[in-house]
């Protein structure tokens, strides 16, 4: 059972980041009325499939995966997109209490009670490991009682052995289409895998069943030394 | 984008020599690569917007092939891997090497004018 908040806001450095982990509990929070504000810090400028033969250019990528990425937020019902203009590849790079800045406005703006990123040191790109670092530092610095809670997503190969299971599993089985459209909303990137995932799916394989109608989440647990 | 006609790819590059131009050059293997396969030494660079002039560019080999730009005394731009190819609607020339996954592995681009 998903708990009611006042209002969320997700944080995720690329389109289609919220689509395979997060997008169901993004559709659940909607459908029970709540708000939820996704920053999208980049617009996958870098990406890596533009298909052979191409469909796209490094050039004319963007502003395709702009698209996708309102497909995917309309998709989910969501009405509160914000793309904050940073760039594939470079979020690491940005300064690193500029970006704490960053979050502190959106957290500032929207006054969230339930924050959703990636898990630092857990997230595998460069780019999640920056985003999740900043949110991570911008919650931190508040005081206790006012922070809002924090679920990352975690999906290093080696999550299992160190963080263990996952804190919160969100049944999104009654939003499981509305997922599929979001991940459907991103075909630029998800074409390949959306071909297994849906032959999968028509053969009734549990593990699939299970990716597509479970999301899972570790709460923070402020311990890494990201102050 | 269209597979690589050397011809044509030549007379394009010939066009932009000995002019100011701005590049967008890149190598990558994805940011998951060691993700998938913790052997992978993952290594990658882009360089975007460098402001150069060269004097001499080709495009050699069977496709995928080779471009190399010689930026008079100074040094060199290259390139291996180039599969593709268009004069985009901006008048850039998009070069790029996409893999038989349909994944980007390489590209080089000149334009008169910056990349956004």
């Amino acid at each position: 059972m998903i708990e009611k908040e006042r209002h969320v806001l997700v944080v995720f450095p690329h389109p289609d980041d919220e689509a395979f982990g997060v997008s169901g509990t993004i559709a659940s929070h909607l459908k029970m009325g709540t708000g939820v504000t996704y920053a999208c810090l980049t617009l996958g400028e870098m990406g890596r499939n533009l298909g052979n033969p191409p469909f796209a250019t490094r050039e004319s990528l963007p502003q395709i995966r702009k698209k996708e990425l309102q497909a995917a937020a309309d998709a989910m019902g969501l009405k509160d997109l914000r793309m904050m203009g940073l760039r594939d590849k470079t979020v690491e790079f940005e300064d690193d209490e500029k970006m704490v800045d960053m979050i502190n406005a959106l957290i500032e703006d929207v006054n969230p009670s339930l924050v959703i990123t990636f898990y630092p040191d857990y997230c595998v790109h460069p780019d999640h490991e920056a985003t999740a670092r900043a949110v991570v530092r911008a919650v931190s610095r508040m005081d206790e009682a006012d922070r809002p809670k924090l679920h990352c997503v975690a999906f290093a190969n080696h999550t299992a052995d160190e963080l263990g299971e996952p804190d919160i599993l969100n049944d999104v089985s009654e939003v499981q289409e509305l997922k599929l459209n979001t991940m459907r909303a991103h075909i630029s990137q998800t074409a390949w895998m959306l071909e297994d995932l849906e032959k999968r799916l028509a053969e009734k394989d549990p593990d699939a069943i299970q990716w597509v109608s479970q999301e899972r989440f570790f709460n923070y647990r402020f311990d890494q030394g990201y102050h | 984008m269209k597979p690589v006609n050397l011809e044509d790819v030549q007379s394009l590059i010939d066009r932009f020599a000995r002019k100011e131009v701005y590049i967008h050059l890149e190598t990558t293997n994805g940011s998951y690569a060691s993700h998938v396969d913790q052997n992978f030494f993952n290594a990658g660079a882009f360089i975007r917007n460098a402001k150069v002039e060269y004097e001499l560019g080709k495009i050699i080999g069977d496709v995928p092939s080779r471009v190399g730009l010689k930026l008079g005394d100074l040094g060199w731009i290259y390139a291996q891997g180039i599969t593709h190819y268009e004069l985009d609607d901006k008048g850039r020339l998009l070069m790029a090497g996409h893999d038989h996954q349909g994944k980007l592995a390489v590209s080089l681009q000149i334009s008169e004018t910056p990349f956004e």
